[in-house]
C-alpha cells in the first residue's frame, strides 16, 4: 500500500531458558503481524499465551532467563534487534512507551508524581527542572487531572487508581512517542472509571497520531478500541487481522470459541455459552503438532502431528489452523 | 515385593534427594563429630579437664617448641590439658545449646500456639509479655537474670531458654494465624473437635517445620550467648569447662603470646555456630521456603 | 501522623512500665533480695536495715509503689564498690559506649550497604557469592572472639594498636571493629534482600520502560526505597550494639556502660547491675520510638497520612 508499516515483527521467538538450561519454554513461537502508524492492534489470549513476553519483547527488556532466539522487530525500518543497550534505552520511553496493569505498583512511592512525569522529559530531551516541571503540570491537564497545580506535588498514595492511572499515562506520553503498548491498563480500574479511561486513551491517540497495541483478555475493549487483533494461543499467534473480519467470521476454532463464549445481550437465554473444553497447555510441555489440538472441536488427525503453517486468508489476515490451508492441487 | 526391599527403597531415595538437594555435608558431619565427642567425652579426654599440674602450666601445642606429646594442644595457666578440656566444653555446649534451644522452643512454641489459636485476651496478654521482654537485649537480660539467680549450668540453661522463647513465640503465632484460615482447621471445627484437640493435632504438627528451622538458628545465638556469659563469668562456673570460659582464662596469658589459649576453643565456637547456621538456612529453605523472612 | 505518633509513644509508654515490673518480679521472686541489696560481707544488722529500707517485709505492690517512685526520682541505687549514686555513674560512662556504638556502626554501614547494593545487583554471580561467604562468617563468629584475636594479632604480634584503654582513634579501632563485624554481616544481608524485592518491583520495571539510565535505575528508585528497612534495623541496632557491647568492652577495658555492667558482676554489686539494666532496657525503648518517628519523618505515605 502506502508508506512502511511503523511497527513489523517477523517469525519473532522468545525462549525462558531454565537455569540448568533444561526446560525450555517458548513464550513466543514464530510471531510475524504488521502496525501502521496511528492505528491500533489488540493482543488478546489467555494467561500465559506469551502476551506480556510478546510486549517485553519488542522493547527488549526482558528478565535475564529470557532470550529472543529468531526473528526481526521491525520499528520504523529499524530491526531493534540489532540496537545496542543504550539505543535501546533512547527509544524506551522516548519513541515507544509502555502503561503496565497496576497503577499504584507501578508509581514509586517516595517521589511525587510530578517528579515522575518530568523524569522522561529531562532524561531524553534534557528540559531542565523548571521547564520539566510546568510540562509536568501540563501533560497532567491532557490526561484530565483536576487541579493539575497542586496534584503535581502530590505522592501516588494520595490519588485514587483512575488518577493513577492516568498519571502512567501521562508519563508514557511525555516524550510524545509513535508507539504505546498498554498492557492490560483497565483490569486493575473500577468498571465505570474504565470506559472513561479507554475513552481518554482514544483522544491521546487521535491528537498524538499514536500506533496503540492493547494487550487484553477482554473482547469487548478489543471490539471498542482496536482496529486489527492478534490472537495468541501457547506463544503462537493463531489468528491477525481486522477486527470486523474477525469478529463476523473468525477462522481459528480457537478465535471462534473466544467469541462464542461471550454472553450476548438479548440472545436466547436458554442458548448455552460455548466453554472452551480442557485447560491451558504447559508451555515447558505443549502438545505436539497445533497446540489447542486437544480441546479443538475440530480436530484432525494432521493437528496431532505438525503445527499448521501461517496461512494468508486475505491482506493483513492470517491463521494457523489446517482448517484453511488449502487443499493441495492434484 | 519382598518386604524388606519395599521398606529400604524409599529411605533410599530420600537419601538420594536429600544429597541431590544441597544436603550440608560438613556442618551436619561437624555437628555429629560434636555431638559424638560430647557423649564420649570421658573415653576420648586424655585428661582430667579440671585438674592441672602446676609443674605444666602454659605448654604450647605438640607442633610449637617447648610442646609435648603429653599436651597434644598445649596446657593452660593452670597447667591443665587444653584437648580435654575443649573435649569436655564440647559437652557443656553441646548439653547447654540444645537443652535450652529445647526448653525455649517448647515454651514458645506452646505459648505462640496458645496466643495465635485462641486469641482475645490470652493473645494480648501474652503479646505484651512478648514485646516487653524483647525490649530487653538478650545478653543484658541474660546477664541480669545470671547475676539474680546465681550462675550454674542448670541456671543457665533456664536463664537462656527463658530469654529466647520469644523468637519463637512471635514467629509461630503468625504461622498460627494464618493457618486458622486453612480449610482443614476450619473442617475441624465444624465437626466440632476441642480446642485442645484442634491445637494438639492440627495445629501443632503443622508450625513444627517452623519451629525445628527456629531451632536451628538459635542454637548458633545460644552457644555465643552461653560463651559470652560464661567469659563475662556468670554462667558456666569454673572449674568446669567451658569455651567462654577457657576464653577468659586465656585473656591472661594472651599478651605473653600463649595463642593456643584464645585461638583453639575460639574456633570450637566459631565450628559449632557456622555449622548450626548453614544446617539451619538449608533447612529454612528445604523445609518451607515461606520462612524466609526468618 | 500525628496518631501515628501518639500511637507510639503510648506502646513506649506501656512497654517501659512493662520493664519496670519484670524486672521488679524478677529480684523479688527468684533471688533473696535482700542477699541481693545488701553488699557482700554485711551484718544481720545491715541486713535489717537494708530490708527496712527497701519495705522487704511490706506487701508487694507497697514495694513496687517505693520501686517506681524511686525510678522516676532519678534514684537507681548506690553502687558499694564506687560509693556514688548508680545513675551518676552510668550517665559519665554513656558517652565513651555511644561513641563506640556510633563508631561501629557506621564501620557497620559504610561496609554493609555497599556490598548488600553490589550482591543485590550482581545476584548469583562472583560478588553476591563472596557477599554470602562474608555474611556467614559475620553472623556465626562471637564479636569477642573477634576482639580477641584482633588483639593477639595487631597488638601483641604486631605491636601496631594499643590493646586496652581508650582515649586516641588508635584505641577505638580494634574494639569498633570487632563490635561492628556482626552487625556489617547484618545489615549487608538486610540490604542486600531489600534490594532484591525493590528491583523486582513494578516501578523498577516501569522506571526502566521508560529509558532511564541504568544508573538512575539503581541510584534514584531502587536505592531509597531499598533503604528505609536497613536504616529502621540500623536504629534498633545502634541501641542493640550498646548492649551486645558489654563482652567487647571488657575484652578491650573500654570505660563504658557495657563494662561498668561487667564490673557491678565482678565485684557483686547488684545496684549497679539493675540499673544497668533499668536503663538499657529503657534506652532500648526510647530509641525504638524515635526510630519509629523517624520512620514516619522519612515516607511520606505515613508523613501525609491523618
Amino acid at each position: 500500500m502506502s508508506a512502511a508499516p511503523l511497527l513489523e515483527l517477523r517469525n519473532l521467538s522468545t525462549h525462558y531458558v531454565s537455569a540448568r538450561g533444561t526446560r525450555v519454554v517458548r513464550a513466543v513461537d514464530e510471531v510475524s503481524l504488521t502496525l501502521e502508524a496511528g492505528s491500533t492492534l489488540g493482543i488478546v489470549g489467555e494467561s500465559g499465551s506469551g502476551k506480556s513476553t510478546l510486549a517485553l519483547t519488542i522493547l527488549r527488556l526482558l528478565p535475564p532467563a529470557a532470550h529472543i532466539t529468531g526473528g526481526e522487530i521491525l520499528f520504523e525500518g529499524d530491526d531493534l534487534r540489532t540496537k545496542s543497550d543504550v539505543e535501546m534505552r533512547r527509544i524506551r520511553g522516548k519513541r515507544i512507551a509502555m502503561i503496565l496493569q497496576d497503577p499504584m505498583a507501578s508509581l514509586n512511592p517516595l517521589f511525587t508524581v510530578g517528579d515522575q512525569v518530568a523524569e522522561p522529559l529531562r532524561v531524553h530531551e534534557g528540559v531542565g527542572r523548571a521547564g520539566a516541571w510546568s510540562r509536568a503540570k501540563d501533560l497532567l491537564k491532557s490526561v484530565r487531572i483536576s487541579a493539575p497545580e497542586s496534584r503535581v506535588g502530590e505522592y501516588p498514595h494520595q490519588m485514587s487508581g483512575g488518577m493513577r492511572q492516568r498519571i502512567v499515562g501521562a508519563i508514557a506520553i511525555s516524550c510524545a512517542p509513535r508507539l504505546l503498548i498498554a498492557d492490560e491498563p483497565t483490569t486493575s480500574l473500577d468498571l465505570t472509571i474504565q470506559a472513561q479511561y479507554l475513552n481518554l486513551l482514544r483522544d491521546l491517540q487521535r491528537q498524538h497520531e499514536l500506533a496503540l497495541i492493547f494487550i487484553t483478555h477482554n473482547l469487548g475493549i478489543v471490539a471498542k478500541m482496536c482496529d486489527q487483533v492478534a490472537v495468541m494461543y501457547a506463544g503462537r499467534l493463531v489468528e491477525w487481522g481486522p477486527v470486523t473480519r474477525i469478529f463476523d467470521a473468525p477462522a481459528h476454532p480457537y478465535t471462534q470459541a473466544l467469541l462464542g463464549s461471550i454472553p450476548r445481550m438479548g440472545a436466547d437465554a436458554r442458548e448455552r455459552l460455548t466453554a472452551i473444553e480442557g485447560q491451558p497447555p504447559d508451555l515447558a510441555a505443549p502438545p505436539s503438532g497445533c497446540a489447542f489440538h486437544p480441546r479443538c472441536p475440530h480436530v484432525m488427525a494432521q493437528c496431532r502431528e505438525q503445527a499448521p503453517p501461517e496461512t494468508v486468508l486475505a491482506p493483513r489476515h492470517t491463521t494457523r489452523c489446517w482448517l484453511s490451508v488449502p487443499a493441495p492441487a492434484r | 515385593m519382598n518386604g524388606s526391599r519395599a521398606a529400604t527403597l524409599p529411605i533410599a531415595r530420600r537419601l538420594s534427594s536429600f544429597r541431590s538437594d544441597g544436603f550440608p555435608m560438613i556442618p551436619v558431619s561437624i555437628l555429629a563429630l560434636l555431638i559424638f565427642v560430647a557423649v564420649f567425652a570421658n573415653v576420648l579426654a586424655p585428661h582430667d579437664p579440671e585438674v592441672g599440674s602446676l609443674g605444666e602450666r602454659f605448654r604450647p601445642p605438640v607442633w610449637q617448641q617447648g610442646g609435648s606429646e603429653k599436651f597434644l594442644l598445649g596446657s593452660d595457666h593452670l597447667g591443665r590439658d587444653v584437648l580435654s578440656r575443649l573435649i569436655f566444653g564440647a559437652r557443656v555446649s553441646i548439653v547447654v545449646g540444645f537443652t535450652a534451644v529445647l526448653v525455649a522452643g517448647v515454651l514458645g512454641t506452646g505459648l505462640g500456639i496458645l496466643s495465635g489459636y485462641l486469641g482475645g485476651w490470652v493473645d494480648q496478654v501474652i503479646m505484651r509479655l512478648t514485646d516487653a521482654w524483647l525490649a530487653l537485649p538478650a545478653l543484658t537480660f541474660a546477664i541480669f537474670l545470671a547475676a539474680v539467680v546465681g550462675p550454674s549450668e542448670m541456671n543457665i540453661v533456664i536463664i537462656l531458654g527463658s530469654v529466647y522463647w520469644t523468637r519463637y513465640a512471635r514467629v509461630i503465632r503468625g504461622e498460627v494465624l494464618s493457618l486458622k484460615e486453612r480449610d482443614f482447621v476450619r473442617l475441624a471445627i465444624v465437626a466440632g473437635c476441642s480446642k485442645r484437640t484442634i491445637m494438639k493435632r492440627h495445629i501443632l504438627p503443622n508450625v513444627l517445620n517452623s519451629a525445628i528451622v527456629l531451632g536451628t538458628l538459635m542454637l548458633g545465638v545460644v552457644v555465643v550467648t552461653e560463651a559470652a556469659l560464661s567469659f563475662l563469668g556468670v554462667g558456666v562456673p569454673p572449674p568446669k569447662p567451658a569455651w567462654g570460659l577457657m576464653l577468659a582464662d586465656g585473656k591472661k596469658g594472651m599478651m605473653a603470646g600463649y595463642w593456643w589459649l584464645t585461638v583453639l576453643p575460639g574456633c570450637c565456637i566459631m565450628f559449632m555456630v557456622l555449622s548450626a547456621n548453614l544446617l539451619g538456612d538449608w533447612l529454612r529453605v528445604k523445609l518451607d521456603p515461606q520462612l524466609r523472612q526468618l | 501522623m500525628k496518631r501515628y505518633i501518639l500511637k507510639r509513644v503510648g506502646f513506649a509508654g506501656i512497654s517501659l512500665v512493662l520493664l519496670s515490673v519484670t524486672i521488679f518480679l524478677l529480684v523479688r521472686l527468684t533471688g533473696d533480695p535482700t542477699v541481693l541489696l545488701v553488699e557482700p560481707g554485711a551484718s544481720q544488722a545491715d541486713m535489717e536495715a537494708i530490708r527496712q529500707q527497701f519495705g522487704l517485709d511490706r506487701p508487694i505492690w507497697v514495694q513496687y509503689g517505693h520501686f517506681v517512685s524511686s525510678l522516676v526520682r532519678g534514684d537507681l541505687g548506690h553502687s558499694f564498690y564506687y560509693r556514688t549514686p548508680v545513675l551518676e555513674l552510668y550517665l559519665s560512662r554513656l558517652p565513651s559506649s555511644l561513641m563506640l556504638a556510633a563508631a561501629a556502626m557506621a564501620f557497620s554501614l559504610v561496609i554493609g550497604i555497599p556490598t548488600g547494593i553490589i550482591a543485590a545487583v550482581r545476584v548469583n554471580q562472583w560478588w553476591d557469592s563472596a557477599g554470602k561467604v562474608f555474611a556467614l562468617l559475620g553472623l556465626s563468629l562471637p564479636s569477642f572472639w573477634v576482639g580477641l584475636l584482633l588483639i593477639l594479632f595487631f597488638s601483641v604480634y604486631l605491636g601496631w594498636l594499643p590493646s586496652s584503654g581508650s582515649g586516641t582513634a588508635a584505641h577505638l579501632v580494634m574494639p569498633a571493629f570487632a563490635l561492628g563485624w556482626y552487625f556489617a554481616a547484618a545489615h549487608m544481608r538486610l540490604t542486600r534482600s531489600s534490594m532484591l524485592d525493590v528491583l523486582g518491583s513494578e516501578y523498577v520495571k516501569l522506571a526502566r520502560l521508560k529509558g532511564l539510565p541504568e544508573a538512575l535505575v539503581i541510584g534514584k528508585h531502587a536505592f531509597k526505597n531499598a533503604l528505609i528497612p536497613v536504616l529502621t534495623l540500623a536504629g534498633i541496632n545502634l541501641v542493640i550494639m550498646v548492649n551486645v557491647a558489654v563482652v567487647v568492652e571488657t575484652v578491650f577495658a573500654w570505660p563504658g556502660i557495657g563494662r561498668l555492667l561487667y564490673e557491678g558482676i565482678a565485684f557483686r554489686d547488684f545496684p549497679v547491675v539493675q540499673a544497668t539494666v533499668i536503663l538499657n532496657g529503657a534506652m532500648v525503648v526510647v530509641v525504638s520510638l524515635l526510630v519509629d518517628i523517624l520512620y514516619a519523618v522519612i515516607d511520606p505515605r505515613i508523613r501525609l497520612a491523618r
